[in-house]
C-alpha cells in the first residue's frame, strides 16, 4: 500500500484538469440558458435607439441571432473553444480586447487585496483560536464580525468623506492620466508594466492608487479567513494527535504550531479558492466604489446599456476563471495533504 | 521481574480524580492508592466507566478542562501532583509514557513518522545529532518490528496493528520508566490484539519499564500482567497478583466479573444484574452494593476498609475484614428492585 | 411545556462565555430591525418617497436637524425616515428569498438525496456549477434579466436572491439525506412497509432540519448585503419604489466629495447593523449546536479533604 507519491501526482494534476471540461461546459450552458430565457430581442435592447430597422435587422444577422437556439448554443460552445468569447453589442469590440484592456486591473486589485487578507486574517485567526475566550479573541472575533457586515462602498464612502479628502489620497482610479500615458502596456497589467518602464514617480503614483482600494477590499475580506482558522484551530486543538504529541511532552507552542495550525490550514487552501469566486464578485464593487477602472467597472457599464453580448462574454471568462482557481487550488491541495492522492 | 525489596517506581496514595459537568462533579476516581516496581505489570480492569481511564490519564496529567485531581503519586521520590504544571509537563515522554486506545487518530496524518520520531526525540535531547536521532528511532522501530523502509511513510499507509506498534514505539523511544497503556487492543482484531500483547508482554523483560495496562478485557491482564486491581465505581475493590486473584477471589465483584467471562468451557451466560452507579451521587457505604449478590446490612451505610488479603494485596469488602462484624450488620441486605434506568 | 422552554433556553444556560453574549446581541438587535420593518408606516416621520409635508418642500441636502434627524438627501427625501422604511425592505426581501429557497430547496434536496439516480446526479451538477460561480455576479445577471420582465421591484430581487442560494440549502439538506437514509431506523421503518412519504416526512424531514436555522440566519446575513450591493449597481430597487440602503449608498457616494456625510452614513450603518446581528445569531447558534466547538458551563468541582486513611499493610 505504501506509494512512493512522485509517481502518482502527474496523474492526480491530469485527472483533475479533465474533470475541469465536463464542469465548464456545465457552466458555460448555464450562461447561455440563463442569458438566452428573458424574453425580447438582445439586439434592440443594446442598440434599439441607435440604429435604424434595417442596420438593426442586419446587425441581428450577423451576430447570428435569427439563428435556431441549438445552433446558437452550438456557435457559442465552439467559438469559446476557439478562445473567441463573441463582441460587444453596443461598441462593437471583440470581448477579448475588452478582456486584456481591462483584466489586468482587476488581477492586480484582486490579487493584492488577497495578499493582504491572508497575511492579516490568518494570524489573527490563529491567535482568538489559541487563546479562546480572552480579550484578544472577542476584539478579533468583532473585527472579523464587522469587516465581513460592512460593504465596500460604505466603507469607501467613509474612507472618501474622512480619510481621503483630508489626506490628499486619490480618490479613483489605478493611475493619473500622466502615468497611464507615461507606460507601454507590455503585459496590459498596469502594475507590472510600471515596474517594468522603471520610471519612479509612476510607481509611486500607481501605488498610491492600489493603497486605498486593495487595502480596504482586502480588509474587509480578510474576516472570512479569520473566522475560518479560528474555528479550524479550535478543532485541531481538541483532535486526538494533538493529544498525544502533548503526552509525549511535545511543548505547547511546538503542538500549535506543527500540529494544530498546520492541520488547521488545510481546509483555508479550499476555501481560499472559493474567496477568489467571492473576490471576482466583490470586484464590481469595488471597483465601481474607487472607480477602479477594471472588468467589474466594465460590466456594469455594459449592464445598464443592456449589452447582452458583453455580458454574456464576460461573464463566460469569469466562470471558466473560477474553475480554473478550483483546479489549481486541488492540486495545492494534494501537495500539501498526502492523504490526498491515493 | 522485580521482587518485592525494590523501590517501586510509582507510589499512587489515595488519588481522587473528579470531572465537573453541568450538572455536578462526577466523583471518577475516588481515592485509589497502587505501588508499581520496574519491569512490573499492573493490569486495570473494570467495567466501562468504573474509572480505569480516568485514573490512567489522571496520573499522566491528560485531564479536560474541569477536573480536579487530589491526593500523592510519588515518582523516584517526588510527587507528581505536588510538582509546578511546567514540571510535570516536563516529565512526560521521557519518564511517564502512554500508550492510547485508538491507534489511527494518534498520528498526524500530516507528518511523516520520521517526523514524529525526530519531534519527541528533540524535545527532550536537543543536543543530539540527525544521525543519532535517526539511529534511536529505527532501534525503537525495529524492536517493534517495523523495517527502516517505511520510516519516511505517513500514518495512513499503515495497517491498524502497524499503527499501534508505532504508537508504542514512539511512546517508549525515549525509554520513560513508567508507561499507561489506555485499552491499546481495543480497537484492533483479535489477531494483532495477540502480536501487541506479546510486545507488552516482551517490555518487562527488555525495558525493565513499569507498565500500567488499562483493560476490560480479563483474558488479556491473565496473559500480559504480574498484578491486577479491580476497579470499579472509582475505587480498587481488590488487588494482588494474577495468578491469586483469578483463582482465589475475595470480592463479590470479582468474582462475579470472572464468571462472566466467555471461554471455551463456557456453557451458560451470566451477568451482573443491574448497571454501575451514577458517579455524581454514587451509593452509600460499599458502593456495589446495590449489585452485591452477598451484601449485608452494614454494606449499605459503611464503606468498607481495605484489608490485607491472604497472599498478599488488598480487598475492600465487609465480608473479609478488617473486623469482626456484629449480627446485626451481618443480616443480608433486603435488594430493592433493580432498575435498570440507573445508567452511570 | 416546561420542557419546551428548557429546550429552548439550553442555548442561555448551557453556553458559557462568548457565545452566549453573542447570541444575545445579535436576537436583540434583530429584533429591533424586525420591530422597525413591522412598524415603519408609524416609527418613520415621513414616507420613504416624500419630498414635501405640510406643504413645505424639504431641502436638498440639508443638514441634520430639528425636523430631519438624519438631514435629507439629493432628491429631497428624510433620510431617516428612508432608512426605517430600508428595514422594512431589506427584511421583506430577505424572507421572501429564504422563504422561496427553504420551500424550493430543502424538499428537492430531500426528493434528491432520498431517491439518488439520475435526478440526483443532474441536479447535483447543476447545484454545484451554480455553487461554483460567484454569487454575486450571479446575482447580477438574474436581476438583469428579472428587472427585464419584472422590473425593479422586491418580487424580482428576493427571486434573484433566492437562486443563488437555493443550491446551499439543497446540497446541505442532500447530503443529511444521503447519510441520514442509511441509518438502522430508516430501514427497520421500511422493513415495517412504511412508504417513501412518511419516511421522508417522519424520519428524516427531522434530521435535516436541524441545520437550516444556521444556515438560514447566515444565509440572510449575506442576503441583505447582496441586496445592499445590489442596490449600489442601480440594478435592484429604484427609490421612488421602495427604500433601499444600498441605492442610498450609491447617490450618497456621488456627494461625498462635497462633504455631505449624512446621507451615507446611516444607511451604511443601518446595513453594519442588522448584517452584523444576523451573523452573531447564525454564529451563535452554529457554536451552541455544534458539541465539538459548544463550550459547557461546567460546575467547579470542590474536592472535600482528604479522610484519615487506614493504611492496610
Amino acid at each position: 500500500m505504501a506509494g512512493t507519491g512522485s509517481g502518482s501526482l502527474p496523474r492526480y494534476i491530469a485527472q483533475r484538469v479533465l474533470l475541469v471540461i465536463p464542469m465548464i461546459w456545465v457552466i458555460l450552458t448555464l450562461v447561455f440558458v440563463v442569458l438566452r430565457v428573458a424574453p425580447g430581442d438582445p439586439i434592440s435592447a443594446a442598440v434599439g435607439g441607435k440604429l435604424d430597422a434595417d442596420a438593426l435587422a442586419q446587425r441581428r444577422e450577423a451576430l447570428g441571432l435569427n439563428r435556431p437556439m441549438i445552433a446558437q448554443y452550438w456557435d457559442y460552445l465552439s467559438s469559446v473553444a476557439h478562445l473567441d468569447f463573441g463582441t460587444t453589442f453596443s461598441d462593437n469590440q471583440p470581448v477579448l480586447r475588452v478582456i486584456r484592456d481591462n483584466g489586468g486591473a482587476t488581477l492586480s486589485l484582486t490579487l493584492a487585496a488577497f495578499a493582504i487578507a491572508l497575511v492579516v486574517g490568518i494570524p489573527l485567526g490563529l491567535l482568538a483560536g489559541r487563546y479562546r475566550d480572552s480579550v484578544a479573541d472577542v476584539v478579533i472575533r468583532l473585527f472579523g464580525i464587522l469587516s465581513y457586515a460592512a460593504p465596500i462602498f460604505f466603507v469607501g464612502f467613509l474612507l472618501q468623506v474622512y480619510v481621503a479628502q483630508p489626506l490628499g489620497l486619490p480618490t479613483g482610479g489605478a493611475s493619473s492620466p500622466m502615468t497611464a500615458f507615461l507606460v507601454t502596456p507590455h503585459t496590459h497589467i498596469l502594475l507590472i508594466d510600471v515596474f517594468l518602464s522603471g520610471n519612479g514617480t509612476a510607481i509611486t503614483d500607481v501605488l498610491k492608487h492600489l493603497l486605498l482600494p486593495s487595502l480596504t477590499l482586502g480588509l474587509l475580506i480578510c474576516g472570512v479567513f479569520i473566522r475560518l482558522v479560528r474555528v479550524n484551530i479550535l478543532q485541531t486543538m481538541q483532535a486526538d494527535y494533538v493529544e498525544a504529541a502533548e503526552a509525549r511532552g511535545i511543548s505547547r507552542g511546538k503542538v500549535t504550531r506543527r500540529h494544530a495550525l498546520r492541520n488547521a490550514l488545510v481546509p483555508v487552501v479550499t476555501v481560499i479558492g472559493l474567496q477568489f469566486a467571492m473576490l471576482l464578485g466583490g470586484a464590481v464593487l469595488t471597483e465601481s466604489t474607487f472607480n477602479w477602472p477594471g472588468l467589474g467597472q466594465k460590466l456594469v457599464d455594459y449592464i445598464n446599456e443592456r449589452d447582452y453580448g458583453a455580458v454574456q462574454g464576460i461573464v463566460t471568462i469569469f466562470a471558466i476563471a473560477v474553475v480554473l482557481v478550483s483546479v489549481l487550488v486541488d492540486v495545492v491541495n494534494a501537495l500539501i495533504d498526502p492523504r490526498v492522492r491515493y | 521481574m522485580s521482587d518485592l525489596t525494590t523501590e517501586p517506581v510509582i507510589s499512587a496514595r489515595d488519588v481522587r480524580v473528579w470531572y465537573g459537568t453541568t450538572r455536578g462533579a462526577i466523583q471518577a476516581v475516588d481515592g485509589v492508592s497502587f505501588d508499581l516496581r520496574p519491569g512490573e505489570t499492573l493490569g486495570l480492569v473494570g467495567e466501562s466507566g468504573c474509572g480505569k481511564s480516568t485514573l490512567g490519564r489522571g496520573l499522566m496529567g491528560l485531564l479536560p478542562d474541569g477536573a480536579k485531581r487530589d491526593g500523592e503519586v510519588r515518582y523516584r521520590g517526588r510527587d507528581i501532583f505536588a510538582m509546578s504544571p511546567k514540571e510535570a509537563y516536563g516529565l512526560r515522554g521521557s519518564d511517564l509514557g502512554m500508550i492510547f486506545q485508538e491507534p489511527l487518530t494518534r498520528l498526524n496524518p500530516l507528518m511523516r513518522i520520521s517526523e514524529h520520531f525526530e519531534e519527541t526525540i528533540t524535545q527532550h535531547e536537543p543536543k543530539l545529532s540527525k544521525d543519532e536521532v535517526r539511529t534511536r528511532a529505527l532501534e525503537a522501530l525495529r524492536l517493534m518490528g517495523i523495517p527502516p523502509t517505511r520510516y519516511r511513510s505517513y500514518p495512513h499507509e499503515f495497517s491498524g496493528g502497524m499503527r499501534q506498534r508505532l504508537m508504542i514505539a514512539l511512546a517508549l523511544v525515549l525509554r520513560p520508566a513508567f508507561v499507561v497503556a489506555d485499552e491499546p487492543t481495543t480497537a484492533l482484531d483479535v489477531l494483532v490484539e495477540a502480536q501487541i500483547v506479546q510486545i507488552l508482554n516482551d517490555l518487562r523483560r527488555n525495558f525493565d519499564t513499569a507498565l500500567l495496562l488499562i483493560t476490560h478485557n480479563v483474558g488479556i491482564v491473565a496473559e500480559a500482567c504480574d498484578r491486577v486491581a479491580v476497579m470499579y465505581a472509582g475505587r480498587i475493590v481488590e488487588q494482588g497478583t494474577v495468578a491469586d486473584v483469578f483463582s482465589n477471589p475475595q470480592h463479590p465483584y470479582t468474582r462475579e466479573l470472572l464468571a462472566s467471562t466467555i471461554s471455551l468451557s463456557t456453557t451458560g451466560l451470566r451477568f451482573i444484574p443491574g448497571s454501575p452507579p451514577d458517579l455524581i451521587d454514587p451509593p452509600a457505604g460499599c458502593r456495589f452494593h446495590p449489585r452485591c449478590p452477598d451484601a449485608m446490612r452494614i454494606c449499605a451505610s459503611t464503606s468498607p476498609i481495605p484489608t490485607t488479603r491472604e497472599a498478599g494485596g488488598t480487598v475492600e469488602c465487609w465480608l473479609r475484614g478488617p473486623r469482626d462484624l456484629t449480627p446485626a450488620e451481618r443480616a443480608p441486605l433486603a435488594h430493592e428492585e433493580l432498575s435498570d434506568a440507573d445508567e452511570a | 411545556m416546561r420542557r419546551i422552554l428548557s429546550a429552548l433556553a439550553k442555548p442561555f444556560s448551557e453556553t458559557s462565555g462568548l457565545a452566549r453574549w453573542m447570541l444575545v446581541i445579535g436576537i436583540v438587535l434583530t429584533a429591533v430591525f424586525v420591530f422597525l420593518a413591522i412598524f415603519a408606516p408609524w416609527v418613520a416621520p415621513y414616507g420613504f418617497a416624500q419630498a414635501s409635508a405640510h406643504g413645505t418642500d424639504f431641502p436638498k441636502l440639508g443638514h441634520p436637524d430639528g425636523t430631519h434627524w438624519f438631514g435629507t438627501d439629493r432628491l429631497f427625501f428624510d433620510v431617516y425616515s428612508r432608512a426605517i422604511w430600508g428595514a422594512r425592505t431589506a427584511i421583506e426581501v430577505v424572507l421572501l428569498s429564504i422563504l422561496v429557497c427553504i420551500v424550493v430547496g430543502v424538499p428537492l434536496g430531500l426528493i434528491s438525496g432520498y431517491y439518488g439516480g439520475w435526478l440526483d446526479r443532474i441536479l447535483v451538477l447543476v447545484m454545484d456549477a451554480l455553487f461554483a460561480f460567484p454569487s454575486f455576479l450571479l446575482a447580477i445577471v438574474f436581476s438583469f434579466l428579472l428587472t427585464n420582465i419584472v422590473g425593479g421591484s422586491v418580487i424580482a430581487v428576493s427571486l434573484s436572491l433566492s437562486a443563488i442560494y437555493i443550491p446551499q440549502y439543497y446540497r446541505v439538506v442532500r447530503n443529511t439525506t444521503v447519510s441520514a437514509k442509511e441509518a438502522t431506523y430508516v430501514e427497520a421503518a421500511r422493513a415495517m412497509g412504511a412508504s417513501d412519504g412518511v419516511i421522508m416526512r417522519r424520519y428524516l424531514f427531522g434530521n435535516v432540519v436541524q441545520s437550516v436555522p444556521v444556515i438560514g440566519t447566515l444565509n440572510a446575513a449575506d442576503a441583505i448585503l447582496t441586496l445592499a450591493g445590489l442596490g449600489f449597481l442601480g440594478l435592484g430597487i429604484q427609490s421612488t419604489q421602495a427604500a433601499e440602503w444600498g441605492h442610498d449608498l450609491n447617490r450618497a457616494l456621488a456627494d461625498a466629495g462635497s462633504g455631505v456625510w449624512w446621507t451615507g452614513l446611516y444607511p451604511g450603518l443601518a446595513i453594519v447593523l442588522l448584517v452584523t446581528a444576523l451573523t452573531l445569531v447564525g454564529e451563535g447558534l452554529n457554536e451552541t449546536l455544534n458539541p465539538t466547538l459548544r463550550r459547557r458551563r461546567l460546575l467547579p468541582v470542590l474536592l472535600p479533604a482528604r479522610a484519615e486513611t487506614e493504611e492496610v499493610r
